[in-house]
């Protein structure tokens, strides 16, 4: 994986959400830059995954700004890649043709298909149609979309999930040659991920406790 | 981008042929309708053939909307469509690049295939021919129309009604000037490009109307 030619920087100044009319959270701000990685925590309903589709876009927030530089005129939902609670995989397509449209669509081609399946241990179901996969091959599918289309921020929402303890190993390795290359991780979780000088942030209603027990959580 | 954009198609190509879809659904349905019609009206075969290109436009716009409301929602459900939205790819593009791979598999068989239709219906040969002209150069109205409705029921679950409800009437212009561009070659006082190159206006008017207004609604969607 190469280093990206412009460092990307991701500002987040006073994010507050309001979903159905309650306060999800507010006053939320950090800074990251290259090889920097975020851990937001937070029990069930706290806004971890609306964090993350706030900055990928998909939901408009209540206040606050979001800034990033990175590639050129890039901005950022172009700079991103979100794996969401749904693989984003069709399963009449086989592994190998959701990950080619993938590549294709979000431009930036990096790996071949089939080495990227081989790097999350699947390359034995490329031409499987998804539909026969199970959910943790799936979810692995979806992370070898991380490699086969190259894009400076991750967002993952419970990458974890449906994971064995060898898969959530090659994901953590993953993470780690992606950071060192200069990339960007925000990983919403329930689990510890074991991310080296991760920061933390707990969200939390902004009514009750500012700051929750990152601990107790996890 | 260009490679996004064929990518899409292809795509949306591939899975409605591996899975069957709006397309084959559509084009039975279709003949069903035609079938149906002679039986019901009896064989009277002028009465049949006054009124064959109107049916055979009804039908096309009725089997337009069958598997229509799974054009954005399919994408929505899987998380495909965040995939889309996080491409650069602009979102009208990704909106036209579905309409044409919808069109491609449900309208353009339908135009192709409407000559033999048009037996079931008494059709003579020039009725034949404007028939099919017609509804290749007036069922991509129906697709981009249908576009706008797809993206604004997106995120509602059985929103097929409300899809209808919302799409039919805009339909309408696009069912006149086709049908009467049928009637107009096969003989009366209008020539036939009067209500043809409205036809084809229709269609133009539609095609940007549609493409924005759809991916407004996506945008919005959440």
């Amino acid at each position: 994986m190469q280093s990206h030619p412009a460092p990307p920087r991701l500002t987040v100044e006073g994010l507050a959400c309001r979903r159905g009319g309650r306060m999800i959270f507010a006053g939320l701000s950090f800074d990251l830059g290259p090889g920097d990685a975020l851990v937001v925590t937070g029990r069930n309903g706290a806004g971890k995954s609306t964090l993350l589709a706030i900055l990928a876009g998909r939901l408009r927030p209540e206040a606050g700004e979001i800034g990033f530089s990175g590639d050129g005129e890039a901005t950022l939902p172009e700079s991103l890649h979100w794996i969401a609670h749904r693989d984003g995989l069709k399963t009449a397509l086989t592994a190998r043709e959701n990950l080619a449209f993938a590549a294709d669509m979000l431009g930036a081609p990096a790996l071949d298909p089939l080495a990227a399946l081989e790097r999350v241990g699947l390359p034995h179901v490329h031409d499987m149609p998804v539909a026969y996969l199970s959910a943790g091959q799936r979810r692995r599918v979806a992370l070898a979309r991380l490699l086969a289309a190259r894009r400076p921020v991750w967002l993952l929402d419970e990458p974890t999930a449906a994971l064995d303890a060898a898969s959530q190993e090659t994901l953590r390795g993953l993470m780690r040659e992606h950071r060192a290359a200069g990339g960007l991780v925000i990983a919403a979780t329930h689990l510890p991920l074991g991310l080296d000088q991760a920061r933390d942030i707990a969200l939390a209603p902004p009514s009750g406790a500012t700051a929750q027990d990152h601990e107790a959580l996890s | 981008m260009r490679r996004a954009f064929f990518a899409l198609v292809a795509r949306d190509l591939r899975l409605s042929a591996r899975i069957g879809g709006s397309g084959a659904l559509g084009l039975v349905f279709f003949l069903m309708i035609l079938t149906l019609v002679p039986f019901a009206l009896g064989p009277d075969l002028n009465l049949l053939s006054r009124i064959g290109p109107a049916i055979l436009w009804i039908a096309a716009v009725l089997s337009t909307l069958i598997g229509l409301d799974r054009l954005f929602q399919a994408d929505e459900e899987d998380g495909s469509l965040d995939l889309m939205l996080a491409s650069p790819l602009p979102l009208e593009a990704v909106v036209l690049a579905k309409v044409l791979a919808h069109w491609l598999t449900t309208g353009a068989p339908l135009a192709l295939l409407s000559p033999l239709f048009g037996l079931l219906v008494a059709l003579d040969g020039i009725g034949m021919a404007a028939v099919a002209a017609t509804l290749l150069v007036g069922t991509p109205a129906l697709s981009f129309i249908g576009a706008i409705g797809a993206a604004l029921t997106a995120s509602i679950r059985r929103g097929g009604l409300i899809l209808s409800i919302l799409v039919l009437p805009l339909m309408i212009p696009t069912l006149i000037f086709g049908v009467s561009a049928a009637n107009a070659a096969r003989g009366g006082t209008v020539p036939f490009a009067t209500p043809f190159l409205v036809l084809a206006a229709l269609t133009l008017i539609f095609a940007v109307i549609g493409i924005v207004a759809a991916a407004m609604a996506l945008r919005n969607a959440e």
